[in-house]
């Protein structure tokens, strides 16, 4: 028996349905169901083409069912894509490799470091930028080479730093302690780091990123340098730079190029040495819309190209004698991963607040989508709704007033049981989640075959109470 | 012979059909490009509120549809716009907002494309008049433009408070301008602007003088169609001319012409000068489309939208010759009557 | 509890209030519960009513229903 489902001009669903004899039979069935639904009218009133409606269902990521993946690993859930992450990175390292010659990326532990994105990031030839012991460990056990491993931050204990020194990593200096730590330990111990200042300065960008690394406006950072350079026992290869993250501007890019350059530049002529790489850290936007924006992130933020063009004009035009230019290194995080990673959620609930606002009460909120306090993150139905559309507040699941995912969206009229996809969350969702109040959720990654593999099971009680212990006395 | 000739008709979609108090040029635009008798027009108004005068305005606009705003962004703008082309087949549009401008510039290749012709300035020449880099540009280009400090936190405005004399303006990014006193309202009028306009927030040095706006169309390479300099006469309260008079003063001339030669304008723009008591014109602002007065330009001999149509439409133009000068235009209210199904309608079902 | 006499619904689902001159958009079950409460027939039976008609489970539909004739009371449409 089979049954053909019509739908007709009215909304009504039809079934043909071919009975026991073969006859075919047209059974009425109920209509499609949609809330009442009455707005007043005025003149201040959006209109309904005015706003960013986002209802347009998105059943599938790649090419799985968001309903299939629900149902087996639950709601919510985070789903990465192995496809979108490949041709991010592939995309961007062609950007940059058709205009320098020397090309570098490192991933950005901290941005994602789930062990399966991290590999997959290395098999296509990435090096690892870490900040932490943890993350050190971390690269190490990804099978990373101590001497493909940038180590960056204000936080390197002086076993850190040891370790860092005997596997030949790239120490990112940040601060004097940290220099003289270096210093002192390395006579002690006979180490020859191979090292790097981060450097901070003014690119005309706000909020201005001076707590990181030495200054170069006030000449801190020549003076690191000069300190390091007349040291035997370290080895400066390289001089970085991170100026800040979700920047807009490829102007302030080119400034600090321009200053990297001319730190390089002071230290071939005044110590004959050239160093090896320049490393201008990450930074780059991914297409989020950030809050408060007045236009959307898809239409204002700069592309890759942009980048590039500023980067490399600035490096290949300073001067530098065609086999001395220096390696150009990357650390972009959130511009190769973002888009890649998507949170599929339920409603919980609806409800009308005292205002008359709409509010839909979702399974996963600031907890697992820390994000959603700096992106109007773009959210879709998962599923066919009705065209009527209404603005509405997304409240997370958390008892806290704070826990808000959109404070005004546009979407179809969602009722409980419908489910959701929030789109571009790829980056540092899945290392700054709280564990808070309710249990973190599966990660389940879509490879480039479409098979989907769990790469971090959701947490239980046993998980989480595994560090806990009890004094006798409350036992 | 002429007259056997039959005049092309275009189908041009205008937007900031709101002629309300503070208003937008639409109207204006509209009411010129109807007055030229080179072509016939079917206009359609493009409006992003349910009440904006021109939707009702039938002998004007032939026909009207509401757009997304400006925050939806260039997909859900390309979308409707598909929708309104399919059914009128659009050749021109022309934006009048500010606001709007960017999404219209992303667009302008697909646009074309699809065989609708805008005359806008490029992302870049939008940029570098926006009032956060407005002063660099006067620098750059030599021309007189305020100081200012552009301000990213509260604690930098005192700086400011010290560095200028009262009084001072303090600015929105987008709109809004408030002229202080004192330290106590340059706050008040800082939380006010951050609050509705985000950062950075404008402190400019104030300038007293004489208020003088320019109507300017460019062709894009440099040259300088029209240029029609006016005199407010009347100011609202919101700061708008209510009433002006066109001058003749080749200074105020020159100026614009080496604006439009320096950033090598395409289309429309307005700049607002003040002259000061020492006879140095400063650049207060430049707007990126032509002013809600744009008619006064017609009916003074340079009528600027119409000669924008053929800009767009590829014609070669001559600069104008000589303007009149002494127009007045004096702007009136006219309480314009309609049925609540009319609003019913374009609230409904987003066309008129 | 019933709609004020001078107010109805046209098929586009336009509603005007002409005692508050107040304009409404509302859906097409929108219309229809409105139409149906003019005819004074109560909540319940509307209920009963749009359940035969509409794919819904029948504690929502209550629910929806209610909530939206409290809407109609705070707009002056329901008397
Ligand atoms: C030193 C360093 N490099 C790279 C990154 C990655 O930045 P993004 O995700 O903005 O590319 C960060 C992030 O904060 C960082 O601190």
């Amino acid at each position: 028996m089979c049954i053909l489902p019509l739908l007709n001009n009215q909304g009504i669903l039809k079934k043909l349905k071919l009975n026991e004899k073969n006859e075919l039979n047209l059974i009425m069935e109920k209509q499609r169901y949609e809330r009442p639904f009455i707005v007043k009218l005025n003149a201040g009133l959006m209109n309904k083409f005015g706003t960013r409606a986002e209802n347009q269902p998105v059943t599938h990521i790649e090419s799985v069912s968001i309903k299939g993946l629900l149902k087996e690993f639950g709601s919510p859930l985070f789903v990465i894509s192995e496809q979108k992450i490949r041709r991010n990175y592939q995309n961007a390292l062609r950007i940059f490799k058709t205009r320098y010659p020397k090309i570098q990326f490192a991933w950005s532990y901290k941005t994602n470091y789930m062990n399966a994105v991290c590999r997959i990031f290395h098999q296509e030839g990435s090096w690892a930028e870490v900040v932490s012991g943890f993350e050190y460990d971390k690269a190490i056990g990804n099978g990373v080479p101590g001497n493909k491993i940038i180590f960056n931050g204000p936080d390197k204990s002086d076993n850190d730093l040891i370790k860092a020194a005997s596997n030949q990593s790239l120490i990112h200096i940040d601060h004097y302690d940290e220099l003289y730590s270096l210093i002192r330990l390395s006579e002690e111990r006979n180490l020859k780091p191979r090292v790097a200042i981060r450097v901070n300065m003014d690119t005309g960008i706000y909020p201005k990123w001076d707590r990181f690394g030495f200054n170069f406006e006030n000449g801190q950072a020549w003076n690191a340098l000069t300190r390091i350079l007349s040291n035997s026992h370290l080895e400066l290869v390289g001089i970085h730079c991170h100026i800040g993250t979700f920047m807009l501007s490829p102007e302030a890019y080119k400034i600090a190029a321009r200053n990297l350059c001319e730190l390089a530049w002071s230290a071939k002529e005044r110590f004959g040495i050239m160093i090896q790489y320049i490393d201008l850290g990450g930074g780059f936007p991914s297409i989020n819309t950030l809050k408060g924006a007045y236009l959307p992130g898809s239409d204002t933020v700069p592309s890759l190209d942009q980048f590039a063009d500023a980067i490399t004009d600035v490096i290949l035009g300073y001067g530098f004698k065609q086999d001395e230019l220096p390696l150009l290194i990357l650390e972009s995080g959130r511009a190769l991963i973002d888009d890649a990673g998507y949170l599929l959620g339920t409603v919980l609930a609806t409800k009308r607040l005292s205002d008359g606002r709409r509010a839909t009460i979702m399974d996963f909120g600031l907890n697992s989508l820390f994000t959603s306090l700096w992106y109007e993150h773009k959210i879709s139905p998962a599923q066919k709704m009705s065209d009527q559309t209404e603005e509405m507040i997304m409240f997370g699941p958390l008892c806290m007033n704070i826990d808000i995912v959109r404070e005004s969206i546009t979407m179809p009229m969602l009722q409980k049981g419908d489910q959701v996809v929030v789109h571009s969350v790829g980056a540092y969702n899945m290392t700054q989640w709280m564990q808070f109040i309710t249990l973190r959720p599966n990660i389940v990654l879509i490879d480039t075959e479409n098979n989907t593999h769990i790469i971090r099971k959701a947490e239980n009680l046993a998980y989480l109470e595994q560090l806990e212990q009890l004094p006798e006395h409350l036992k | 012979m002429n007259s056997i000739k039959k005049k092309p008709t275009f189908v041009i979609a205008v937007t900031g059909i709101n002629a309300i108090d503070s208003p937008g040029p639409g109207v204006a635009v509209i009411r010129a490009i109807r007055d030229c008798k080179d072509f016939e027009t079917r206009i359609i108004g493009l409006s992003y509120e349910s009440l904006e005068p021109g939707l009702y305005m039938h002998d004007l606009i032939d026909k009207s549809y509401q757009i997304p705003y400006p925050s939806a962004g260039t997909d859900s703008l390309w979308e409707r716009l598909e929708y309104i082309h399919k059914k009128e087949h659009l050749q021109l549009i022309i934006p009048n907002f500010d606001a709007e401008l960017f999404n219209f510039i992303k667009l302008e290749n697909q646009l074309k494309l699809n065989g609708i012709a805008t005359y806008l300035p490029d992302l870049k020449q939008l940029e570098s008049r926006d009032k956060v880099k407005l002063l660099d540009f006067g620098k750059n280009h030599g021309f007189y433009v305020p100081e200012d400090y552009i301000i990213h936190e509260f604690k930098e405005l005192k700086k400011a408070v010290d560095d200028f004399e009262f009084p001072m303006v303090i600015k929105g990014k987008f709109y809004d301008a408030v002229i202080v006193n004192s330290t106590d309202q340059a706050e008040k009028a800082f939380f006010k602007i951050q609050s509705k306009w985000g950062l950075p927030v404008i402190v400019q040095k104030f300038i007293k003088g004489t208020e003088i706006n320019i109507a300017a169309l460019g062709d894009g390479k440099g040259g300088a169609i029209s240029i029609v300099p006016m005199r407010k006469l009347y100011i609202t309260d919101k700061g708008k001319a209510w009433a002006g008079v066109t001058l003749h003063d080749e200074s105020l001339i020159a100026l614009a012409r080496k604006f439009i030669a320096e950033t090598r304008w395409r289309g429309g723009c307005e700049l607002e000068i003040m002259l000061s008591p020492d006879g140095k014109p400063y650049i207060m602002e430049v707007n990126p489309r032509f002013p809600a007065w744009i008619y006064l330009t017609a009916a003074a001999g340079h009528n600027q939208p119409a000669a924008l149509v053929k800009l767009a439409f590829g014609q070669k133009l001559e600069p104008f010759g000589e303007y009149e000068v002494g127009k007045i235009f004096i702007r009136y209210a006219w309480d314009l009557i309609t049925d609540i199904n009319e609003f019913h309608k374009i609230s409904g079902s987003g066309e008129l | 509890m019933r709609v004020r006499k001078n107010i109805a619904a046209n098929e586009e689902g336009f509603l005007f209030n002409p005692t508050t001159g107040d304009s409404f958009s509302t859906n097409s079950i929108g219309v229809e519960i409105i139409s149906l409460l003019k005819k004074d027939i109560s909540l319940r039976d509307i209920v009963d009513e749009l359940y035969e008609k509409y794919d819904v489970d029948r504690a929502l539909l209550e629910r929806d229903v209610e909530d939206f004739s409290l809407q109609l009371k705070e707009f002056s449409i329901l008397e």
